[in-house]
């Protein structure tokens, strides 16, 4: 689905990483992890098409990221929910509204049945109405994965989705994930959240990649 | 046809995708404000332009139609010369009628310069001889020709000498009106350019969020261009309404008032105003969609 090949980043001048390989096979799911500035969000980015390689080649479902138009990158990012640490909403319409944005810039109509499901699964009916800045950080971050997940994308990013929350609250969205998971969904986490891995590790099949010295390496059995 | 087709299908609207992007204040009203004022001065020079087109069409017209013939002879032989010249006249083809001006029609033309007691008759003033053509006119040529021949006194005045500056005049005022029309169009462009490139930058995170989420350029432009064409197009509307209103109140034409007074809207020229709306809508909607597709393509 996501394939990186011999990948390398550089930005102002300094190389961020490289020779780095990497597949997403469809129904996996893979833990990123590593230290702050080792280009966890970068490597994320290069992933759903925001940024474009130095080096190396990057396939979207077969199509080289650099060949593709901005039209192209839009149809792509539709077959990927991220979920963003800050998590970018439109702060002047209401959650259910931002939670349909996929699905309203896609042309697709939904019905409400469905976004009120939706809105339970992760928990927000309540909230429904409220503005994006009303929301708490567990909140948003809920509210964040179900605007991810609308579309039914196959593939799903989540930049430290954990970041702001509580440990009860980020078992919570682990769970979710996880779930998405069991769906036949394939899950890229990058966290520096290391209980939050060895916790994912109890409840599903996870390859654990750590980012550092401009390397990608697989870390699991340390965790 | 395809871009009418767009732009319709453009200010029928997508309530969502409108709600995608906050309304901004200062671009908002600076798209109406310059809209308005714009079309409230494109209103005056489509009657500029109108106006001095009627009235290059009425000089050339009208006045190609008619002739003078001035007779300057002696006071004993003014009448005869006269006789004369109304005889070669009326035997001359492409001539309907020659009539020589009474002495109170000759005071009223002098009374400008001399006032309204001027004594025509104790003067050697020129008799004057208003000549009507018909058909394709006569041949000018041949008539100086005859009159020589026959009223040495006699000179022909088929007004060409004045009536070509006086139209070339006119046609230029005309074109003076079209070429400010433009103006107003590309000014009204630029500053409507300028409002979507502020709004653009102002929602750069509303673009970005929409980006993350799938959308394409032309999704997101159309939110932008929707939301001017019709600012542009209201404030249009109440520019040309208060234009058409202010032509309105201006004086009726008249003959004493010359050309000022004519300077409005006659008939089915009334509608023309119109059109401003549209075009300012028409203007808008490019300004703002190359303006939104630049910012766009730059922005990734």
């Amino acid at each position: 689905m996501i394939e990186l090949d011999n990948v390398a980043y550089s930005y102002g001048g300094a190389e961020l990483f490289a020779g780095l390989d990497l597949t997403l096979a469809p129904g996996s799911f893979h833990f990123l992890t590593g230290p702050s500035g080792a280009g966890k969000t970068t490597l994320l980015k290069l992933c759903y098409g925001e940024l474009i390689a130095t080096g190396g080649q990057v396939r979207l479902f077969g199509q080289d990221a650099r060949g593709l138009d901005r039209d192209s990158v839009a149809q792509i990012r539709r077959r990927i929910g991220v979920v963003h640490q800050d998590c970018q909403f439109l702060d002047h319409l209401p959650v259910a509204e931002n939670i349909a944005l996929p699905l309203t810039v896609a042309g697709h109509g939904s019905t409400s049945d469905d976004l009120r499901d939706l809105l339970g699964w992760v928990g927000l009916s309540k909230q429904a109405a409220q503005l994006p800045p009303e929301l708490s950080g567990g909140e948003r971050q809920r509210a964040a994965l179900a605007r991810a997940v609308i579309m039914s994308p196959e593939v799903i990013l989540a930049d430290e989705p954990t970041g702001n929350v509580d440990w009860e609250m980020s078992q919570r969205l682990l769970g979710l994930l996880v779930e998405l998971n069991k769906m036949g969904k394939t899950v890229l986490i990058a966290t520096h959240d290391l209980s939050l891995i060895r916790a994912a590790k109890a409840q599903v099949s996870a390859r654990v990649l750590r980012l550092a010295d401009r390397r990608l390496q697989l870390a699991g059995a340390s965790l | 046809m395809d871009m009418l087709r767009r732009l319709l299908e453009l200010l029928a609207g997508d309530p969502q995708a409108d709600r995608a992007v906050p309304p901004t204040g200062f671009t908002a009203r600076l798209t109406l404000l310059s809209s308005g004022a714009m079309a409230f001065l494109a209103v005056f020079a489509l009657a500029l332009s109108l106006a001095t087109g009627r009235l290059a069409d009425r000089w050339s017209d009208e006045l190609a139609k008619t002739s003078t013939l001035r007779i300057s002879a002696p006071a004993d032989q003014m009448q005869a010369q006269t006789d004369a010249a109304i005889v070669v006249l009326e035997s001359t083809p492409g001539v309907a009628q020659a009539r020589a001006l009474s002495a109170d029609e000759q005071r009223e033309l002098l009374a400008p310069w001399f006032g309204p007691d001027l004594p025509v008759e104790t003067l050697p003033v020129p008799q004057l001889i208003e000549v009507i053509e018909d058909g394709d006119g006569f041949d000018a040529t041949g008539l100086r020709a005859r009159l020589q021949a026959e009223v040495p006194g006699a000179i022909l005045d088929d007004h060409t000498r004045w009536r070509e500056p006086l139209v070339e005049a006119a046609n230029r005022l005309r074109l003076l009106g079209f070429v400010s029309m433009l103006l107003i169009a590309g000014a009204t462009g630029a500053m409507i350019t300028l409002a979507a490139n502020a709004a653009l930058a102002a929602n750069a995170q509303v673009i970005r969020v929409m980006r993350l989420v799938g959308a394409r350029d032309i999704y997101i432009a159309r939110a932008f261009v929707r939301r001017f064409t019709q600012r542009a197009l209201i404030g249009a509307a109440v520019g040309t309404l208060a234009g058409t209103l202010a032509v309105l109140l201006l004086p009726s034409a008249d003959a004493a008032g010359g050309f000022l007074t004519g300077l409005g809207f006659q008939g089915a020229h009334w509608l023309w105003p119109l059109v401003i709306p549209a075009l300012a809508a028409l203007v808008a909607f490019i300004a703002t969609r190359q303006a939104a597709l630049r910012t766009l393509k730059e922005q990734s």
